[in-house]
């Protein structure tokens, strides 16, 4: 063009870029232009600038840096010409998005050429403005948006229309001022303008239930005539595909009147013929017209009931299933879906069909169907449903075994109907998939096994057989390590066997040597061999035979690098050395562990919606999740991978172990979940025995005295009667820096709670425990008044549960001073110590000048154990 | 899509982002209708192509991604995808791309990867009068080739003005 023209040609350049042969090539000629497009950028180079911008454009789409071209869109926008002005704006909405603030100098430029006289340019502007309007400049330039959905040219009425859209989504109170506008589009005939005048209303259907209203009343009849007309035109080449008349305006039609039939009887009995029509007469043989059947079943499902609709939508659902076309087939999945909501009885007609589906050689139909099955399971049909996908999971794809699992072990545990099916379903899972089995999910399993006492010998045995044939499913290994670790005597023993089970012999060696294998592969991580080193430990006292050589297994691990294998190691060997005498009843079986408890823990750390598939995901509790996790593994004392929380009670394991709490009361605040993990444990392993209190003098009694569940209380005890306890402990520690003994005299352990908080009113409640009376505890509440007021006839009441039995002994005053406290002792006898904490309803009543006022709360937050 | 027929539709059906990648996997053009900052953008053309291209010739058109449906179709050499959400109608974005197809197809005749690399600007002059804020604005495929070449015009005019100066410039200054 301009013969003076220094520097390449767009052309040029992108002829050079193409000739790289490689990506460092690229690069230099890439550097080279924005050196050369920054220097004309300096100059101000007005001649340069709209090509220099088409070359940032094209560098840009290659991945570059190129914000120092911003500000040149800017300029070319402010410039007169509509070349330039073109380009500006293409680079506005390539370079820039909404949030950056560049975009706020182009605010005067746009509302310029919204008033601009070339209709071009006006255009130019909305599209910009239709694509990056942040909700500033929605504020700014709604008035000239309104205001153009009236110009005389459709061509600018449609751009207006679809900018009104992206306004009302940036900002939903403007939609008012399009209610009106958008209301006369759906009068147009050109189907540009119709097409985006539709979808206005259903955008502001959306965010306003007035103009929902408003438009169900004026509009509905004029939008099914339109429809209609639209349906029985005849061939209009310009808007023909495939045979179907503009099928866009189609679909924009039916979701329209969606939304207005949605909830509204009339509405919906409105549209009943029309949809009827478009449900039976459309063709089905291109896209275009499935896209359009797709669009008036959901349309159907939608709205208010009517029955033969719905037949019909159901029925061509069900064509579309068995249709050979692949997305033909992943769209009625997908609709079959939403349909359940409607009517499961029809979904459930096509499970087999749909089962087909999650065999699918594609992965997209294989992840619907999967969902779509998913929902589908019930108490009926659980078996066999779990037992195809089951079947399935042995030849599945790697990449989809994971989800297939995971739906597997939810659906198995939700509608299992015995535990022996629970458990032979999971075990095969973990057998063929055990690597893609999340975390809770077999700490779920522990859980059912546990508390299924006569089926311990079965499931044990299963497990070792399975282990010998997938000793790679790392989950796989870890149930079967604990449960060799727990029930090692029924393994050997054959007890407690089932009919259909085959005999088994396995020696005490043989149990050992499995265990042994898992520490020493090479797929094992840290949770596995620490498992491990557990179930060694335990099965040193179950086979005092194969002692010897669990010691020396564990030993190895003495000079790991891994701390807690390290630590564990070191610890273990001292136990099963130095404290042969408490050690049996040290690694007594795990007690059973609440289902009920667990599974409610589980459901409450539980996300809303699982499937990660955001905002449109249907909201399926399948209990897979990841939070829920962090109980259990405390539980066990897994905290290898785990979070820090649940490290620590790993140092603090063995000091648990013997429900000795060395930590100081401050750093336990008590309900914390992750610590409450810790704490479950020393109650699972202190409280395990309920053999009656004794002043006994061997370290035997020391431990089994723990059902007082007052560790340091107990041990005070300990003191005063056996004066070398202290120092066995110690011993037993095993270089743990011991607590100085004053502290054990000091006795209550219970750290103090803020029991209720207002913005007038504080209580505190510090606890101390009667020795040699564990139940009981004695509460000092602490009433602080944080107002500059005086509180007269104050009254704190409070209520328990029937376990629990209250005593109130009268307040300190009956009057608050300003800033002041008083105080109140009471006394809590908790019949189901160590079992249930303490639950306690307030109510506190008092006066300020004479007017009443009432607080009332819950306590939860009592220390566990008291 | 809690009960996707008891709700409320808070965000219709809205392209999120239309992305043209070779069968090589280059970028031939991006549009962003949703606010996705730059590294993002390269993040998400690096995970969908590869997903994308990797997917056999007989398989569905549609890809489930973070959450979204990535309607994807190929013609030639080129991959046309739009993002859209989980419940809006695929198959009518099916349609969509295969518009813009025929719009590109009748402006260059019979349209080729390079006509895309060598005049990409055009290809988004096409598509800004086919999609506005993520949505179709217009279906008839005449009209778009009307007003597309009534710019084009424009432009013609502006460049012969500018050169018939130059030239008169050119002149006056031998």
């Amino acid at each position: 063009m301009n013969p003076f023209s220094s520097g390449t040609r767009l052309s040029d350049m992108i002829r050079a870029i193409r000739a790289s042969k490689t990506a460092a090539e690229e690069r230099a000629v890439v550097r080279k232009e924005c050196a050369a497009i920054r220097a004309s950028i300096n100059e101000n180079d007005q001649d340069y600038r709209h090509r220099d911008l088409a070359k940032l454009m094209f560098i840009h789409m290659l991945g570059y840096p190129t914000h120092f071209g911003q500000m040149e869109c800017l300029k070319l926008i402010a410039s007169p010409g509509f070349p330039e002005k073109r380009i500006g704006y293409l680079g506005l909405m390539l370079l820039l998005d909404e949030r950056q603030e560049v975009l706020m100098l182009v605010t005067n430029s746009l509302k310029q050429d919204l008033n601009h006289t070339n209709q071009y340019i006006v255009g130019l502007a909305l599209c910009a403005l239709g694509n990056i309007c942040s909700a500033e400049m929605a504020r700014d330039l709604a008035p000239e948006v309104e205001r153009l959905l009236q110009f005389r040219d459709p061509n600018i009425r449609k751009k207006a229309a679809l900018c009104a859209i992206r306004i009302i989504r940036k900002v939903p109170d403007l939609s008012e001022n399009f209610i009106n506008p958008g209301a006369a589009l759906l009068k147009e005939k050109h189907h540009g303008v119709l097409i985006t005048g539709v979808h206005l209303c259903t955008e502001i259907c959306n965010v306003s239930s007035e103009a929902l209203e408003y438009f169900r009343k004026k509009c509905t009849e004029g939008l099914v005539k339109t429809l209609r007309d639209i349906a029985n035109s005849p061939y209009s080449p310009e808007y023909d595909v495939a045979g179907i008349m503009d099928p866009f305006l189609h679909i924009r039609l039916l979701r329209l009147l969606r939304v207005l039939g949605q909830g509204d009887a009339d509405a919906s009995d409105c549209m009943n013929d029309i949809l009827a029509q478009v449900a039976s007469k459309t063709e089905s043989n291109k896209n275009a017209g499935n896209a359009i059947l797709y669009e008036c079943v959901q349309t159907i499902m939608s709205i208010e009931e009517n029955g033969g609709l719905r037949v019909l939508a159901i029925n061509i659902l069900g064509k579309f299933l068995s249709n050979r076309d692949n997305n033909i087939r992943y769209v009625a999945l997908n609709m079959l879906m939403r349909a359940l909501t409607v009517d499961s009885q029809a979904v459930q007609r096509h499970r087999a069909t749909i089962l087909e589906c999650v065999k699918d050689s594609d992965a997209s139909i294989q992840k619907r169907a999967l969902e779509l099955i998913y929902l589908l399971v019930n108490e009926n049909n659980v078996k066999p449903l779990a037992k195809e996908l089951i079947e399935y999971l042995e030849v599945s794809e790697q990449d989809f075994k994971g989800d297939l699992a995971a739906k597997i072990c939810s659906i198995v545990e939700k509608f299992a109907p015995e535990k022996i099916w629970y458990i032979d379903q999971m075990l095969k899972v973990l057998s063929e998939a055990g690597t893609y089995v999340k975390e809770d999910v077999w700490h779920a399993l522990i859980v059912v096994i546990t508390n299924a006492p006569h089926l311990h010998g079965y499931t044990v045995r299963a497990l070792y057989r399975a282990l010998h044939t997938s000793c790679e499913q790392e989950t796989l290994v870890r149930v079967a390590i604990w449960c060799i670790g727990e029930y090692a005597d029924l393994l050997v023993n054959n007890s407690g066997m089932l009919d259909l089970e085959d005999p088994i012999t396995v020696t005490e060696s043989d149990a050992v040597d499995v265990i042994e294998i898992a520490i020493k592969h090479h797929t094992s991580d840290v949770t596995t061999k620490a498992m491990a080193l557990i179930a060694l430990l335990k099965i040193s006292s179950r086979f005092p035979s194969c002692s010897e050589r669990v010691k020396s297994i564990i030993g190895q691990n003495k000079g790991s690098f891994v701390l807690e294998l390290q630590q564990r190691s070191m610890e273990f060997s001292s136990v099963i050395q130095k404290h042969q005498n408490i050690r049996s009843t040290l690694l007594e079986r795990m007690p059973v562990l609440d289902e009920a408890t667990f599974s409610g823990r589980r459901a409450g750390s539980l996300p809303p919606s699982v499937s990660n598939s955001g905002k449109s995901s249907l909201s399926i509790p399948n209990g897979v999740a990841k939070a829920a996790a962090a109980p259990l593994v405390d539980l066990l004392d897994l905290s290898s991978d785990d979070t820090p929380a649940s490290t620590s009670s790993g140092d603090n394991f063995l000091q648990d172990l013997l429900g000795v709490d060395i930590t100081q009361p401050s750093a336990r605040p008590g309900m914390q979940p992750s610590q409450a993990g810790a704490d479950i444990l020393l109650d699972l392993l202190s409280i395990g025995t309920p053999s009656p209190v004794q002043n006994g003098s061997t370290n035997g009694d020391l431990l089994s005295m723990q059902d007082s569940n007052d560790p340091i209380a107990s041990m005070d005890t300990i003191a005063s009667t056996s004066p070398t306890a202290p120092s066995s402990m110690m011993d037993l520690l095993d270089g743990f820096s011991p607590t100085p003994p004053k502290n054990e005299d000091k006795g209550p352990a219970y750290p103090s709670i803020v029991a209720f908080e207002s913005s007038s009113l504080k209580i505190e409640f510090n606890f101390t425990k009667q020795p040699g009376n564990p139940q009981t505890t004695d509460i000092v509440a602490n009433f602080t008044n944080l107002s500059p007021n005086v509180y007269t006839d104050f009254l704190f009441q409070a209520a328990v549960p029937k376990f629990l039995q209250l005593h109130l002994d009268p307040a300190s005053s009956n009057s608050l001073p300003a800033n002041g406290s008083i105080k109140q002792t009471m006394r809590v006898t908790n019949s189901q110590q160590g079992k249930k904490p303490i639950v306690m309803r307030m109510r506190v009543g008092y006066k300020i000048n004479g007017k009443d006022v009432l607080e009332e709360g819950q306590i939860n937050n009592f220390p566990r154990g008291l | 899509m809690i009960g996707c027929f008891g709700r409320r539709y808070d965000m219709l059906d809205n392209i999120h982002f239309v992305l043209l990648v070779s069968r090589q996997g280059k970028v031939r053009l991006t549009k962003w209708y949703s606010p996705y900052a730059q590294k993002e953008r390269s993040k998400v053309i690096r995970e969908l192509s590869g997903v994308i291209l990797n997917r056999g010739p007989k398989l569905c058109n549609f890809v489930e991604w973070r959450g979204y449906k990535v309607v994807y179709k190929r013609y030639a050499s080129l991959y046309f995808c739009m993002c859209i959400d989980q419940e809006d109608n695929e198959l009518e974005v099916l349609e969509i791309i295969h518009h813009y197809v025929e719009i590109l197809d009748r402006y260059f005749g019979s349209v080729c990867e390079l006509d895309l690399i060598f005049n990409f600007h055009k290809a988004y002059y096409i598509l800004d009068e086919l999609l506005i804020a993520g949505e179709l604005q217009e279906s008839s495929k005449k009209t778009v080739a009307r007003i597309i070449s009534a710019q084009d015009q424009l432009v013609e005019v502006a460049k012969e003005e500018a050169s018939s100066i130059s030239n008169i410039i050119a002149q006056a200054t031998k």
